[in-house]
């Protein structure tokens, strides 16, 4: 006989693995990606390959300098490069995209101690760095489904919308046919992606309809237009993959909801305030930012405890 | 009301249908003197003596104790040095059985007139908690404050387990009898008997029993786990939220286990003591899963193999349920007065703990509404006040958070670690 294995309770066993949680992920953005393919052809393909490449490349690498045990398998890495390819312009320089991966994997995550330990989105951040980097590269759109990339042609809806121009149409705008980053553009792809990780449990919806929601009524309040609003820009992709992000945004429902209430507070101030037209990206990292904060004012409410003894001083 | 975190598990009561079995007697029986919570006994025979069926072999003078009996017949051919699956060493008297099952002269039915003698009597029955944690039944029915309601656990939570539901389709008699004998004693004005909704039969027939009864009240628990945990029947029974340092008894009720108040019942109307006791046998690993009835003392090996397990093919044994049951390290150790479940396990899931992704599982199914993810972090840092402040005093160690971790974090064993670091009061 086997020597018996001692271990302590409970012993049953739940095959919930990280990995499958990821690639539930990598399914939901799957819908996105698909019309981004469609509506920005083969570069899209590409450049989305070079940065899932380099991101579990970095991962692979920044590690084993580290001398850390190698993560590629729990697929995080295949992820972040999805989302950050999905935060492109279809035009960008593939050596762009490298340092976004480098900042995404080696700065923001590894540095920190990897997967569950960094304190701001990856892909958010490794998008920013890019924008104030490369600022004209990061802004050169293409027009949905005419496929030519040296075209100095077609902004997006909330570019147009500074500039005084016409806005798509909410149909165009909802399955994506306008310019803008490869997986930002179609509201409907990312819904039903979004939806998809709802009913498997993966994700919360509280941050994304307080995100969504709060960012309409602001919009309305404000006098622009709310449905313009919700459908322009990154904001159905910020709401519904980064907003929910496990390791950056606070644990409890109540901290969702103030998660998700901040990113549109912040998205609106700077749309409507600011001179940038696209204020999604930053109001996720600074309400990453805060979510320490947030997480230890909004804990759990514990069964039958009493009122903690005042420390002294 | 609000509802309290719990868990779906695969119920696995593979054995709900099978009519509970008397093991046949063993050649030799092994008692150890500590089973369970509670000061260890000193053995009251030696190598040599006969012992009969309900003979005490081991008691104390300590309050917090229970004493031991034997459940064969025969002679004492061994007292030694014995460490139970929790780790205590103890004594543990060894019976060569006689094959007569003589029945001892002291088993005659106690005679109860008044609350002190009827606790006496418990205590006498050498009765602790069947549902597998083994407080000792006299203090738990002695409590300093006055109890109008008694709760009558029957929710058997854990995956696997029978035991009790086959008490409750057996034995439904003892069950109501032993209630009204607690009742009136105690004077205690109400009880509840609270089953799980998965045991849909169980709870038709006491509803039937019980309809004439209007002290006595059919609860269906929701088939969520852990509904057997104290405060959690508490709560889900009466409403009633047991606090933080408090005591059951401080809300006005006493929980007590099913099959504990049916053996009371018996022993009160026979005098025959604790020494035998109902468990399920079950596991990936066991051919036939039963009920089966054994003498405490009788080997577990003995039992796998009448239940045709495949004994080279186990990987862990577990005393109890999955979710809170314990390891066991011998196959040889015995049958205790607290084994409702013996489980062989062929399978074993070696998977690496990785780190913690901050998907909120934990914290999400936790039924005290701790935070398990943020006790580890506290944990590592060693951080006290933290770990306070987060009452993980508070976790019942009910497993439910090291069940839901997709990154196999040892969670509730982790809590269990971080208590130690709490100085107490």
């Amino acid at each position: 006989m086997n020597k018996l294995i001692v271990s302590p309770s409970p012993h049953d066993e739940n095959y919930l693995k990280t990995s499958t949680i990821m690639l539930n992920v990598i399914l939901a953005l799957l819908p996105a990606l698909g019309v981004g393919f469609y509506m920005f052809g083969f570069r899209a393909v590409t450049l989305t390959a070079v940065c899932i490449a380099s991101c579990m490349m970095f991962e692979y690498a920044s590690r084993k300098i580290m001398g850390r045990s190698n993560t590629i398998s729990d697929l995080s890495a295949v992820v972040t490069g999805i989302i950050l390819a999905m935060n492109l312009p279809v035009t960008l320089p593939y050596w762009m995209a490298v340092i976004g991966c480098f900042a995404a994997i080696v700065i923001v995550k590894q540095l920190f101690g990897g997967l569950g330990q960094n304190f701001a989105n990856p892909a958010i951040t490794a998008r920013i760095v890019l924008m104030v980097s490369f600022p004209s590269a990061m802004t050169h759109w293409i027009k949905p489904t005419e496929y030519d990339y040296d075209a100095v042609s077609s902004a997006t809806p909330l570019a147009v919308k500074a500039a005084g121009g016409d806005a798509p149409s909410y149909i165009d705008m909802f399955i994506g046919k306008t310019g803008g980053c490869i997986g930002e553009t179609c509201a409907l792809a990312l819904l039903l992606g979004g939806l998809y990780l709802a009913a498997r449990g993966i994700i919360s919806l509280a941050a994304p309809v307080s995100f969504i929601g709060s960012l309409f009524l602001l919009s309305w309040a404000g006098g622009d237009d709310p449905v313009f609003s919700i459908l322009a820009g990154g904001v159905f992709l910020g709401a519904f993959f980064m907003a929910t992000d496990y390791a950056t945004t606070p644990i409890t429902f109540k901290g969702k909801i103030v998660f998700g209430l901040g990113c549109g507070i912040i998205t609106f101030v700077i749309r409507h305030f600011g001179s940038y037209p696209e204020g999604v990206s930053f109001s996720i990292l600074l309400m990453n930012v805060l979510t320490p904060y947030i997480e230890q004012l909004t804990r759990t409410k514990i069964f039958g405890a009493k009122e903690a003894e005042k420390n002294e001083g | 009301m609000k509802k309290l975190n719990g868990i779906r598990l695969k119920h696995r009561k593979n054995t709900e249908n099978s009519q509970t079995i008397d093991f046949t007697l063993p050649a030799k029986v092994v008692i150890p003197m500590s089973m369970h919570m509670g000061v260890p006994c000193q053995p009251l025979v030696k190598v040599g003596d006969t012992v009969k069926v309900g003979q005490k072999i081991g008691d104390s003078d300590a309050p917090f104790s229970v004493p031991v009996h034997s459940g064969v017949s025969g002679k004492v051919t061994a007292v030694s040095d014995y460490r139970n699956a929790m780790g205590t060493v103890c004594k543990a008297v060894e019976i060569e059985t006689d094959g007569e099952q003589t029945i001892s002269e002291d088993v005659k039915p106690p005679v109860v007139t008044d609350k002190e003698s009827f606790i006496k009597a418990v205590r006498e029955s050498g009765s602790c908690g069947l549902g597998g944690a083994g407080f000792p039944t006299h203090i738990k029915l002695n409590p300093k404050t006055p109890i109008d309601t008694l709760i009558i656990n029957a929710a058997e939570c854990e995956p696997y387990i029978t035991a009790d539901y086959r008490e409750m389709l057996e034995c439904p008699e003892d069950i109501i009898g032993g209630i009204n004998l607690i009742k009136k004693q105690l004077g205690i004005k109400n009880a509840k008997l609270a089953i799980e909704a998965n045991k849909p039969e169980a709870i038709k027939n006491f509803t039937e029993m019980a309809k004439n009864d209007d002290t006595i009240d059919i609860v269906t628990l929701p088939s969520s786990y852990p509904q057997g945990a104290e405060k959690v029947i508490i709560y889900n029974s009466t409403g009633r939220i047991v606090k933080e340092g408090e005591l059951p008894s401080d809300e006005g009720v006493i929980v007590i286990n099913v099959s504990t108040v049916a053996f009371i019942y018996r022993y009160m109307q026979t005098g025959m003591p604790l020494v035998t006791r109902r468990l399920t046998i079950d596991g990936n690993a066991v051919g036939e899963p039963k009920n089966v009835r054994a003498i405490i003392g009788t080997s577990f090996r003995e039992l796998l193999d009448f239940c045709k397990t495949d004994i080279d093919s186990i990987k862990k044994l577990i005393g109890g349920g999955p979710m809170m049951g314990m390891s066991i390290p011998d196959i040889n150790m015995p049958v205790v007065k607290t084994s409702n479940a013996l489980l062989a396990i062929k399978t074993y899931d070696e998977r690496k703990t990785s780190n913690c992704i901050r998907c909120g599982r934990c914290v999400r199914v936790c039924p005290m509404g701790l935070m398990p993810a943020e006790i580890d972090k506290a944990y590592k840092i060693k951080n006290i006040d933290e770990l306070k402040e987060l009452k993980v005093m508070l976790c019942m160690n009910c497993g439910s958070c090291t069940y839901v971790c997709p990154a196999n974090r040892k969670l509730a064993e982790t809590n269990q670690l971080a208590k130690s670091l709490i100085p107490r009061k």
